[in-house]
C-alpha cells in the first residue's frame, strides 16, 4: 500500500509542475497592485481594465479568427486527402506522403522561416491572411494522420454495398463514409485548433504590422512591461478551455466507466 | 471509378504539399548556396561559404550548447514521463482518461503565455524567491532565470506533454499477460521492468524524446525569455539571421542543417520499428 500512496504523491507533483504558472498566472489576476509581484489585496480591476485594453482585445480577436478559420480549411482539405490517399492509387503517391511528414517533424522554425521566405519571395503582404496561410500548413498533417487513424480500421465492404444498392458516388461519401469517419475527423479538427492557439514561432515569422496574435502581442509585452489584465485575459481562456474539456471528458468518462463494469 | 471524386479529394492536397512544403524547402535550399549582400538582400551568386561559416567555433558553440541543453531537457521529460506513464496505466480506464486529459489543458493555453507564467514565479522578486525568504530560508534571492537553469526549467515544462503522450500510449498497450508471466516464471520486479516493459516501448521512448529534443534546440522565446539571451540555441540564431542581421542564405544553411539532423534522428527511429504516423503522439 506505501508503494502506491509513493505513485500517486508521484502523479500528484507533476500535476503541480504542469499547473503552477497557471496558478501563478491565475493569482496574480486578482492582485491589487500594477506590478505584479507582491501579492496585495483581492481586486476585480484587471477584468474592468482588460476591456478596455483594446489591443489586447484585438490581438485575441486575430488569434480566434487564424484559428478557426485554419481549422475549417485544414479539416476539409485534410479529411479529403486522407480518403484519397487511402482510396486512390496516382503516380508520385509516396513523395506527396513523405512531404506530408515534414511539417510535422522538423523544427518549427525551420517552417516558419521558409514559408516568410516564399511570402516575400512571391510578394505578399505580411498579415492576417498569411498566418492564415502559415497555420493552414503545419495543421492538414495532423488532420490527415487523425483521420486516416480511423479510416485504416473502417469497413469499406459497406461503401461496396451502398453502390450495390445503387447509390451514386456522393451520396455513398455523405451518407456511408463520412458519419463512419466523423470521429477522426473531430479529433483532428481539435488538434488543428489546438496547435494554432499554441503556435509561437511559426506565427513569429509570418505575421505582420497590425496582426498580432495573442502570445506575439503577449511577447512584445513582457519586454516592454507587462499588466495584469493579461493575467485576466489568460484566467478567462484557461476558464473557457477548462469547462469545454472537462465536459467532454466526464461524457467519455462515463462511457467508459459503462464499458469497464460490463 | 468516379474521376471527379478524386480529383477533388487529391487535388488540395497535391497542390497543398507542393506549394506550402515542398516548394519552400527548395527555395531555402537555394537561397542558402546564394550570397548576402548584408543590407538584408540575396545575391544570386552561387557560394558553399554558408556551410563553411556554419563550422566557425562561434557557432559550433552555439550548437554544442544546443545539443547539451536539448540532451538535458529529453533527459528530464523522459525520467519524469516514464513513471508518470506507468503509474497512470495503472488506473482504471475513466482515470486514465482524466489524467491524460489533465495533461493536455495546459497545452491548450498558449506555451508563450505559460512562460509568463514561469517569470512570474522564478525571476528575483518573484513568487518562488518572496516564498523563500519570507521562510527566512535564504537572504537574497537566486537566480533561478536569465541563465542556464531557467531555459532548462522552461522548456522541460513546455516539452513534457510531448514525451508523456507517447510514451504513455506506448506503455498502455503492454500486454498484461506478459508482464504476469513474467512473474510466474520467478523474474525480480527489476528485471521485468529492464527486460519486459522498457523494451516494448523502445519506439514510445525514441519518439517521445525526437518530440522533445527537435523543438527544445529550436524554441527561441524561451531562451530569450527566461534565458536572458545569454545562451544563444540553434533556433535563437536562425531567428537572429532572419530578423536581425538580416542575413538569408546563411540562416537558410543553418535550417538545412537542422533539417539534416532531424531526418537522420527520424530515420534511426524507423531502423527502431517506429511507425512515422506514431510521431505526433497524439
Amino acid at each position: 500500500m506505501k508503494n502506491k500512496t509513493l505513485k500517486n504523491l508521484f502523479i500528484v507533483l507533476v500535476f503541480i509542475f504542469l499547473y503552477l504558472p497557471i496558478i501563478a498566472l491565475i493569482a496574480f489576476s486578482f492582485n491589487d497592485s500594477k506590478l505584479n509581484i507582491i501579492f496585495e489585496g483581492f481586486t476585480f480591476k484587471w477584468y474592468k481594465i482588460l476591456f478596455t485594453n483594446t489591443t489586447l482585445l484585438d490581438a485575441l480577436k486575430n488569434t480566434l479568427i487564424v484559428a478557426v478559420t485554419s481549422t475549417v480549411i485544414s479539416t476539409i482539405i485534410g479529411t479529403l486527402a486522407a480518403i484519397g490517399l487511402y482510396k486512390y492509387d496516382f503516380k508520385g503517391k509516396n513523395f506527396i506522403n513523405s512531404l506530408l511528414y515534414i511539417p510535422v517533424v522538423i523544427p518549427e522554425i525551420v517552417l516558419g522561416i521558409s514559408l516568410l521566405s516564399i511570402y516575400t519571395l512571391m510578394r505578399l503582404d505580411l498579415g492576417l491572411i498569411t498566418l492564415i496561410i502559415s497555420h493552414i500548413a503545419f495543421s492538414i498533417p495532423y488532420v490527415i494522420i487523425c483521420v486516416r487513424t480511423v479510416i485504416s480500421s473502417m469497413n469499406w465492404q459497406i461503401e461496396e454495398a451502398a453502390h450495390d444498392l445503387g447509390a451514386g458516388d456522393f451520396l455513398t461519401f455523405r451518407k456511408i463514409i463520412l458519419p463512419e469517419i466523423v470521429p477522426g475527423i473531430v479529433s483532428g479538427a481539435t488538434l488543428a485548433f489546438t496547435l494554432s492557439l499554441d503556435d509561437v514561432i511559426i506565427s513569429y515569422f509570418t505575421t505582420g504590422p497590425g496582426s498580432n496574435t495573442l502570445p506575439l502581442q503577449i511577447y512584445s509585452m513582457i519586454k516592454t512591461g507587462i499588466t495584469p489584465d493579461v493575467n485576466a485575459l489568460t484566467t478567462l481562456i484557461i476558464l473557457v478551455v477548462m469547462i469545454i474539456l472537462f465536459t467532454s471528458t466526464i461524457v467519455q468518462m462515463r462511457k467508459i466507466k459503462k464499458g469497464y463494469q460490463v | 471509378m468516379n474521376r471527379n471524386l478524386k480529383f477533388i479529394c487529391l487535388a488540395p492536397v497535391v497542390i497543398y504539399a507542393l506549394i506550402l512544403i515542398f516548394f519552400p524547402l527548395i527555395y531555402i535550399l537555394f537561397i542558402s548556396f546564394q550570397t548576402s549582400d548584408n543590407y538584408g538582400g540575396i545575391i544570386y551568386v552561387f557560394t558553399i561559404y554558408n556551410y563553411i561559416r556554419i563550422f566557425d567555433p562561434v557557432y559550433l558553440k552555439v550548437f554544442f550548447n544546443s545539443a547539451i541543453i536539448g540532451l538535458f531537457v529529453t533527459l528530464a521529460c523522459l525520467l519524469i514521463a516514464y513513471p508518470f506513464s506507468i503509474f497512470v496505466s495503472e488506473k482504471k480506464p475513466h482515470i486514465q482518461k482524466l489524467l491524460i486529459t489533465l495533461v493536455l489543458i495546459p497545452f491548450l493555453t498558449n506555451s508563450l503565455i505559460r512562460t509568463y507564467g514561469w517569470i512570474v514565479l522564478l525571476r528575483k522578486e518573484g513568487i518562488f524567491n518572496t516564498i523563500l525568504e519570507s521562510l527566512s530560508i535564504i537572504d537574497n534571492p537566486l537566480s533561478f532565470m536569465y541563465n542556464n537553469l531557467g531555459i532548462f526549467i522552461g522548456l522541460t515544462y513546455t516539452l513534457l506533454p510531448f514525451m508523456i503522450l507517447p510514451i504513455y500510449n506506448s506503455v498502455s498497450k503492454i500486454d498484461k499477460k506478459v508482464i504476469e508471466a513474467a512473474r510466474d516464471l520467478g523474474a525480480k520486479p527489476l528485471n521485468i521492468f529492464f527486460k519486459v516493459i522498457v523494451p516494448s516501448t523502445y519506439s514510445g521512448i525514441f519518439n517521445g524524446c525526437i518530440m522533445t529534443f527537435i523543438p527544445a534546440i529550436g524554441m527561441f522565446f524561451i531562451a530569450d525569455l527566461l534565458g536572458g539571451g545569454k545562451t544563444m540555441l540553434i533556433g535563437n540564431l536562425i531567428k537572429n539571421q532572419f530578423l536581425v542581421s538580416r542575413n538569408w542564405p546563411f540562416g537558410s544553411a543553418l535550417s538545412i542543417f537542422l533539417i539534416i539532423v532531424t531526418f537522420l534522428l527520424v530515420r534511426l527511429y524507423k531502423k527502431l520499428g517506429g511507425k512515422l504516423d506514431d510521431l505526433g503522439g497524439f
